[in-house]
């Protein structure tokens, strides 16, 4: 599959072939419909680089794995949907905390529970916020077709490394089930990053301490002849427990200004024909390729209609929202939920503009023609 | 007149018309044509609807899944039945032989041709039933080029099946002339 460069691949292919890219060496994980196809893919493929694939007994243990293979230095990843993302949020918990990089793809299905295996769904929006608990830094980036699929994996790959934490790749049915051509760019054509590691070996024995300005401390694989301490307690620079409210304080600050204050290099996002239009259109995922079905449409009508579409879903791109809430006469959020992307939506554009949510929670696809209706009755 | 081209194929799970959909994305895919392929179905592994879809274009795909279909295939009247609701106007539908024509097909240029019978006779396995009706379906459509069609099989099916499966290519083809 990888010696060619384009293929007709589906969403959850590329996933993998974009992780090989990245230099994923090490997948665990529990296949669940519908991201089962990551899970096969990469027992085919990691073998084939000199990788590992490990089937664990449930979606805790391949979490936990996933963990353990990169703090042996290993990049690495899990898969799931709904269910399997639900269990695996104890030990994202746990990676945040000790700053592990690692990449959690969840193709998200039609919940809750075990919902309907087989449809597509993007109501784990919030949860791929909080999860988890506790205030803790997390990244989700959210892609709409295979194509950015691949290039997304590999970004989230980046992410994770540069910013020592996990990565949740927020896919849908939608795009892990499409099929679409895809160039498969080699690594040496895309900007591959890789952890910091202490070149010193007394310095590893620190792993939380780093230098003046920093906010992301060096790590070095375990396994390489220095002993150093990892806990989800709250931790001192040394990585052991500690009771201190200004340590606890100092270190949970650090760990969410990592993200905060890197908004400018985290927050992706796409602006469509929005030059001039009085409706905006916020949509992510799988569902905003119904939208840009529905602006073809609405254009042919006159309706001046764009899109904006967050690429990294958290953090959220609220400046960019604010702004765009400015400019427009209104916003219809366009998500296969009962309205999760809206709130945040509402919260950041504050009253600035009307803000309507059009949703899906049966199992189905927004389909142009319902988002058509939307653009004329709000554009009256 | 836009060059997007919607087409729906549907029938029972395990008839084989996800492979099916895949096997023309891909030709088309070789054609160099844009093409954005999904499917729908069941958690059951036989049996049950199943729906799959592929959108081919000349320019880039924004909505990757059929509206309202230009072209149909239903290897089971209730799928007939039931997706014949809302083709597009001037569709195509291609049905087994064996199915009833509904009356909404009324006005649509219906090919009812005996995919399932030739599979099962002419071919020798039932289970080529999807790759009669692929190379019927390209015989109709155009969607590419016959020798690339055959790449496009070649490239989705076990080793050792590749004389059946042009066997059930060749008597497709005979099917739609």
């Amino acid at each position: 599959m990888a010696e060619k460069r384009f293929a007709l691949l589906q969403g959850n292919e590329a996933c993998v072939e974009g992780a090989i890219a990245a230099g994923m060496r090490f997948f665990s994980g529990y296949p669940i419909t519908p991201s089962t196809e990551i899970a096969e893919n990469s027992a085919l493929r990691l073998p084939q680089v000199g990788g590992k694939f490990i089937q664990m007994e449930d979606e805790l243990g391949g979490m936990a794995a996933a963990i353990g293979a990169s703090v042996a230095g290993v990049k690495a990843m899990t898969a799931t949907s709904g269910p399997g993302f639900s269990l695996k949020q104890e030990n994202i918990g746990y990676a945040s905390a000790a700053e592990i990089p690692c990449v959690i793809v969840n193709v998200q299905r039609s919940g809750p529970s075990t919902g309907l295996p087989t449809s597509p769904s993007q109501a784990d929006v919030m949860q791929a916020r909080w999860g988890t608990h506790g205030d803790h830094p997390i990244i989700a980036i959210s892609p709409s077709g295979v194509q950015e699929t691949y290039d997304l994996t590999v970004r989230a790959f980046n992410l994770a490394e540069k910013y020592r934490t996990p990565v949740i790749l927020l896919m849908d049915e939608i795009v892990g089930h499409l099929r679409e051509g895809v160039e498969l760019r080699p690594a040496e054509e895309m900007e591959i990053i890789n952890r910091e590691v202490w070149d010193d070996p007394e310095r590893a024995r620190h792993p939380y301490r780093m230098d003046e300005g920093q906010l992301v401390p060096k790590m070095t694989p375990f396994g390489e002849g220095v002993g150093y301490n990892i806990t989800g307690l709250s931790h001192d620079g040394e990585g052991f427990p500690t009771n201190s409210n200004e340590v606890t304080n100092a270190a949970m600050r650090r760990m969410l200004d990592k993200i905060e204050k890197n908004l400018g290099d985290i927050v992706t996002y796409e602006e469509l024909m929005l030059d001039d239009a009085e409706v905006a259109v916020i949509s992510f995922g799988g569902a905003a390729r119904s939208v840009m079905g529905a602006l073809d449409k609405a254009r042919e009508m006159g309706i001046k209609a764009g899109m904006f579409r967050p690429i990294t879903i958290w953090p959220f791109p609220e400046k960019q929202v604010r702004e765009l809430a400015e400019k427009v006469r209104h916003i219809i959020v366009a998500e296969l939920n009962d309205g999760q992307l809206t709130l945040e939506v509402e919260r950041v554009v504050g009253g600035r503009c009307p803000v309507s949510h059009l949703g899906k929670i049966d199992g189905t696809v927004l389909k142009p023609d319902e988002i058509l209706e939307k653009l004329k009755e709000v554009s009256k | 007149m836009s060059s997007r081209k919607e087409l729906r194929l549907a029938g029972s799970g395990g008839q084989g018309v996800v492979l099916a959909s895949v096997i023309l994305a891909e030709a088309a895919f070789m054609a160099k044509k844009a093409v954005a392929q999904s499917q729908s179905y069941g958690p059951e592994a036989r049996g049950g609807m199943c729906k799959a879809e592929v959108v081919v274009d000349d320019r880039i795909i924004h909505y990757t899944k059929v509206e309202h279909a230009d072209f149909l295939l239903a290897l089971t009247q209730e799928s007939l039945d039931k997706y014949i609701l809302d083709v597009a106007p001037d569709a195509v539908i291609m049905i087994d032989s064996s199915l009833t024509v509904p009356k909404a097909a009324e006005g649509h240029r219906v090919i009812s041709v005996p995919i399932l019978k030739t599979a099962a006779e002419a071919v020798g396995r039932a289970m080529t039933a999807n790759i009669v009706a692929v190379a019927a379906i390209n015989s109709a459509l155009n969607i590419a080029p016959d020798e690339v069609l055959e790449q496009a099989v070649l490239a989705h099916i076990p080793k050792g099946t590749e004389e059946l499966n042009m066997k059930a290519l060749a008597e497709g083809r005979k099917l739609v002339k």
